[in-house]
């Protein structure tokens, strides 16, 4: 069972796709319960990697499992290569996670095509678990692919009035990314069979890790796996699509996007990008810590002047999802953690803003923020619920957001990023600004508007999704450890590669610059 | 020995969850939510006083309890740790006595009001975060509280959910105090890193740090630079120049609110702060001496706004700013003590104050509601003639106004006495600093006592109709003010200097705590004055004289001859209007910060993302779409038209093969 335990996750969504495909289509509520069983099975078939100690020792992948897939003669392979790391180990979990939330906060949302949305989102599961458990580079670009259509359709059928342009211009914009990123990946393919690594190994990205690319080389892939994950995290100034596509996007979809599809960014980072081109990375690394830094404080300010609830915690992804890139680019381990455990923050909070959104969205049909003020008098539980999500998104300590920004911070100071660092803290005012400006307006106040006078406090099935992200948000701020001891060992073994491949290519250059010397010593 | 350390914060938390989670619904009798919030504090208290007496006798004075690690990466390790020493001690006793006794009043002051259950969920909530910010043993947990003591700051101002003003100044409040957290931060990183990577002391333990803070050298840029972080914090919390402006407007607040956060206890967290760092502090000069100008500039500005304000609670949230001027003056001329100890007598007599104006406005409220008059019940010009309605708020509101203005004999007479004379003698000390603190204690004594006219005595100026509602608080409300104003009395006997025959306990007991920097960095009064008697007599008198001299300008204009005060006004009415309306300094911030910053992010978003980002994007779409429309019209699906493209095409490749 254990042998093939990645698989069974997996694909175990497939199979409920097409399971859902032969359910009647009037069955609306048998269709989302067995997607509901689902996903709850699969977060249970991936539940024993939550406990399995060899992570805290082991910074090697686990679970790995190979088989030759796809071979065009002796010059194309592609392996079904897959396993887990400290590094993937919480996305994974994360997003089996946070499906069976989205998938109940759909119950009165989605009404219309209830089947095919419902048979999206399972393909989407699928896309994403393959997309963090591949170890192969092509394998990877499949799965990245496939997360991209069944988005798309979830934001152009089930989407708001805008739907179509937000649909298309998320479309494009990914799609522009990846196309560059394939590009790169045949390349590094195409190089690594020059230098004699065996083909058969095929897209394997452990062997690529070994490459020895030359600088110039190293730069342009760079730049193009950069340029494909920053669209995705996404980074200033390449966000725009993804205040449209929250904003038109149902619930389940926003905080699917939300939640893990922007992890696909950051961890493209971290497990490929940065590794991979290593001294690419360190020559990049000003420019991009400008960009995150840039992308916390301007996220930030539009966020705040937002009028619309949903725009404004979209912007405040931008925002945070800078503090994540700066914590990888800081390179050091306080870093490099930090922004590993912002990302399930992120996950989790940002997650549960949108579910926030979709529960007055549902009662009201707007979301904009003059039309409310004074909710918190009819609907007391979710004022509460409301406040401490907003607290844990402005990072309070004893709540997620502030381990993982503090980290961050720490680790951006040690390393170059120094002045960045300094700069990014302004962002823990900002966030301040923007998120309590919008409770107030929204929950505290005179209750002014007659429309928000028979508003209903949550039920229970609005509570049930809440209180597992809930119980995250506390376990995370006081006992981060749980996640860190089980993403520390892989994450030094990261830092190491680079930190080594970096300092030899120093080396190399000072060498090649003084060969005067030489000759004069001679 | 002290094993359930770590219950004296825990026990407010369990109070606040249990109300917080069963108060609406299960609990429901007020009576019973109110016993339960009290008796969690008040347990803090009793387990505070067995240990503060146990570390009496105690010849080890610092203890540390780690419960479990919070952050455990690399070189940063971090625990949920508690630290007990004599000032933890002192901050203990504080927070949790007057803690109790404002909860005790709560229950009588909130009586009726339907978010009772969350009052107190809230209020014990900040207890709970007050005690982790004095009782941490690294700057992690105190940050914990620091910023916990901020949220629930924000939570209690903007208690009243209906009022907007109310909503507005919470907000303000979170976010003045997030920028001085900014500034906290900033001197953590600072501090963490260099002395991690430059002396191998990976630490945030405030222990380890008194150990080791030495390596920073003396005088040294980045000791002087962490310390202005830390110090910008301080300014956040503790409402100092320039950040000070959250405070009167957190008046919004319930009243025992503010006399438990902003007068007794949260506002002194950055005294208290730069007490618990006072090695690092005691390092740098250059910051000792900021610390001191800050805090006088401060004490002296809230006092001349206390002036002129109308609005009873107003007038002493001014105070509050100003009395935390004189703790900051304190610390920075080296005082660590003598700050500690004003921080200490502040807390009774301004919570008294506090509680008797709560009492004053609950009993004015009911009294006009009764009348069904919109008549503004916080208002001093709607009051006088108080006294024989309410004579224990009366007594206990007056013994503190004379503790306050240091009157010899009450608590504030030793404690502002013992900063003073710092302030001239220490190593510290500017003469400067002096002059202004005994120019501001002059009026702190005339504000005071003009609050102290205006409400209790001359004419009663309360609506006809109303008057005869207005009696006595419950005995609820008033054993809190008897208490506190006992303790605003006599509280200051743990201070008697020397001079005095006393032999300042409280000095002795913090010793462990300060004396070690002092020592070393050469903190004290200067020799030449160290037996200088007749110096410190005559400042003393100095002091008392000041003092008298603002009672009898207040006596003067506003019990013998009250139309004075409007004179003046028409004298000078810029410089009333001016004084009236805070020196314009909210409009000022609001000037340069506040709208800029918006301004700049309505720029972002609707300048920049939209037209220029948006715009690139589109046009390109556009450009794309115009493009494929134009090369739609060779798709004309007509055969000979694509044989006509392939033979000239074919044409111009032979011709480039040809001719090449």
């Amino acid at each position: 069972m254990s042998d093939n335990l990645l698989s069974l996750m997996t694909f175990f969504p497939l199979v409920g796709m097409i399971v859902v495909l032969f359910l009647p289509r009037e069955a609306d509520r048998l269709i989302k319960s067995v997607t509901l069983v689902v996903t709850i099975i699969t977060f249970f078939i991936s539940l024993p990697l939550a406990f399995d100690d060899v992570f805290k020792t082991s910074a090697a992948m686990q679970y790995t499992e190979f088989a030759r897939w796809i071979s065009i003669g002796d010059y194309f392979q592609m392996n079904y290569n897959v396993g887990v790391d400290g590094i993937s180990l919480w996305l994974v979990l994360l997003t089996t996670f946070i499906m069976p939330i989205a998938i109940l906060s759909t119950w009165q949302a989605i009404d219309k095509y209830t089947k095919a949305f419902m048979a999206l989102a399972l393909l989407l599961e699928t896309a994403m678990l393959g997309a963090f458990i591949s170890l192969d580079l092509f394998l990877f670009y499949i799965f990245w692919e496939l997360m991209l259509i069944p988005m798309y359709f979830m934001i152009g059928i089930w989407g708001g009035k805008n739907r179509i342009y937000a649909s298309v211009k998320f479309f494009l914009f990914t799609a522009v990314g990846s196309l560059l990123m394939l590009v790169a990946i045949i390349y590094v393919y195409y190089f690594s069979v020059k230098v004699g690594v065996p083909f058969e190994n095929g897209f394997s990205v452990a062997h690529f890790y070994n490459l020895d690319i030359p600088g110039n080389l190293q730069n342009w892939l760079f730049l193009a796996f950069a340029f494909s994950f920053a669209i995705k995290v996404p980074m200033f100034p390449v966000h725009t699509w993804l205040p449209d596509a929250h904003t038109e996007a149902p619930t389940a979809g926003s905080v699917i996007l939300a939640a893990i599809l922007l992890k696909m960014g950051t961890y493209g980072y971290v497990r490929f990008a940065i590794p991979l081109f290593p001294e690419a990375t360190q020559t990049y690394t000003p420019f991009l810590a400008t960009l995150c830094v840039i992308g916390i404080i301007y996220g930030a300010l539009v966020a705040m002047m937002q009028e619309d609830v949903k725009k404004l915690v979209a912007y405040s992804s931008v925002s945070h999802l800078g503090f994540v890139m700066l914590g990888v680019f800081a390179m050091n381990l306080q870093g490099l953690s930090g922004g590993m455990l912002q990302m399930i923050n992120h996950g989790i909070s940002t997650g549960a803003l949108f579910l926030i959104v979709g529960f007055i969205y549902e009662r009201r049909h707007t979301r904009l923020i003059v039309e409310f003020g004074g909710i918190a008098k009819k609907m007391p539980i979710f004022a509460t619920i409301f406040l401490i999500i907003t607290l844990s998104s402005i990072g309070l300590p004893g709540t997620n957001g502030f381990v993982g920004e503090f980290l961050i911070l720490v680790g951006a100071f040690e390393s170059e990023l120094r002045w960045f660092a300094v700069i990014a803290t302004t962002g823990v005012i900002f966030a301040a600004v923007y998120m309590l400006w919008m409770y107030q307006r929204v929950m505290v106040g005179k209750l002014k508007n007659p429309a928000n006078e028979t508003l209903k406090d949550l039920n229970a099935r609005e509570i049930v999704i809440m209180l597992p992200l809930l119980l995250f948000v506390f376990w995370i701020g006081i006992y981060p450890n749980t996640f860190f001891e089980k993403m520390n060992p892989s994450l030094e073994n990261l830092i190491d590669q680079v930190k080594a491949k970096q300092q030899v290519a120093m080396m190399v250059e000072e060498v090649e610059q003084a060969p005067i010397k030489i000759v004069v010593n001679d | 020995m002290y094993n359930y350390l770590w219950l004296i914060p825990i026990m407010p938390l369990i109070g606040c969850i249990v109300n917080g989670l069963l108060g609406k619904k299960f609990i429901k009798n007020e009576k019973a939510i109110g016993a339960i919030a009290t008796l969690a504090v008040f347990s803090s208290f009793l387990l505070s006083v067995k240990y503060f007496f146990q570390l009496l006798g105690d010849p080890v004075k610092t203890h540390q309890q780690v419960v479990f690690s919070w952050m455990s990466v690399g070189d940063l390790q971090i625990d949920w740790g508690f630290l007990f020493d004599p000032l933890t001690a002192i901050m203990l006793l504080v927070v949790t006595g007057v803690g109790s006794l404002i909860h005790l009043y709560s229950i009588g002051y909130m009586h009726g009001d339907p978010g009772y259950y969350r009052f107190f969920s809230y209020l014990n909530l900040f207890v709970f975060a007050m005690l982790m910010l004095v009782t941490g043993n690294n700057a992690m947990v105190m940050f914990v509280g620091w910023e916990g003591v901020g949220l629930c700051s924000y939570l209690l101002i903007g208690f009243y959910i209906d009022k907007k003003s109310a909503g507005d100044a919470a907000k303000k409040a979170f976010v003045v105090n997030r920028i001085g957290d900014f500034g906290f931060l900033l001197g953590v990183f600072l501090l963490f890193w260099t002395l991690g990577s430059e002396h191998g002391v990976w630490t945030l333990n405030f222990v380890d740090l008194a150990h080791h803070g030495h390596v920073l050298g003396f005088g040294g840029t980045v000791v002087t630079i962490v310390t202005l972080c830390f110090f910008l914090g301080a300014t956040g919390k503790s409402a100092q120049i320039p950040l000070y402006t959250w405070l009167p407007d957190a008046m919004e607040g319930p009243t025992p609110v503010s006399a438990l956060i902003h007068a007794a206890t949260m506002v002194t967290a950055g005294v208290y702060m730069i007490g618990r760092m006072n090695v690092l502090f005691a390092m740098s000069p250059t910051t000792m001496m900021t610390v001191a100008i800050v805090g006088a500039m401060t004490a002296i500005f809230a006092a001349s706004i206390g002036f002129a304000q109308n609005d009873i609670k107003r007038v002493l949230a001014y105070s509050t700013v100003s009395q935390l001027g004189y703790m900051f003056m304190a610390m920075g001329v080296g005082a660590f003590t003598a700050g500690i100890f004003h921080l200490m007598t502040h807390a009774f007599f301004k919570a008294c104050l506090f509680l008797g104006s709560g009492s004053v406005i609950h009993s004015m409220h009911h009294a006009l509601h009764h009348a069904h008059l919109d008549d503004d019940a916080q208002d001093m010009r709607n009051m006088g003639g108080l006294r024989k309605k309410m004579p224990i708020t009366f007594i206990t509101f007056a013994v503190s106004c004379l503790a306050i203005s240091g009157v010899p004999g009450l608590s504030a007479f030793f404690s502002k006495d013992e900063i003073l004379w710092w302030t001239f003698g220490s190593t510290r000390g500017m003469w400067y600093v002096w002059a202004i603190g005994a120019v501001a204690a002059g009026m702190t004594a005339f504000y005071m006592f003009r609050c102290l006219y205006m409400t209790f005595y001359g004419k009663e100026k309360t609506d006809a109709r109303a008057k005869d509602h207005i009696h006595e608080s419950p005995l609820v409300i008033t054993i809190p003010l008897m208490v506190l104003g006992l303790l605003a009395v006599v509280g200051g006997y743990i201070g008697v200097p020397a001079i005095l025959g006393g032999s300042n306990h409280i000095h002795h007991f913090l010793e462990p705590v300060f004396g070690h920097a002092s020592e070393i960095y050469h903190i004290g009064i200067k020799e030449a004055m160290h037996h200088n008697h007749a110096l410190e007599y005559g400042l003393m008198a100095l002091s008392i004289a000041i003092a008298f001299l603002g009672i009898a300008v207040a006596s003067v204009m506003y019990l013998m001859k009250p139309e004075l005060p409007a004179k003046f006004t028409k004298m000078f009415p810029k410089f009333h209007r001016l004084v009236f309306n805070k020196w314009y300094i909210d409009e000022l911030y609001d000037a340069i910060v506040v709208n800029p910053v918006k301004a700049f992010g309505t720029f972002c978003w609707r300048g920049f993302d939209v037209k220029v980002i948006d715009g690139v994007v589109n046009g390109v779409a556009k450009l794309v779409g115009l493009c494929s429309a134009g090369l739609r019209h060779t798709q004309t699906g007509l055969f000979h038209n694509y044989a006509l493209a392939m033979v000239l095409g074919m044409v111009v490749m032979v011709a480039v093969f040809v001719l090449r």
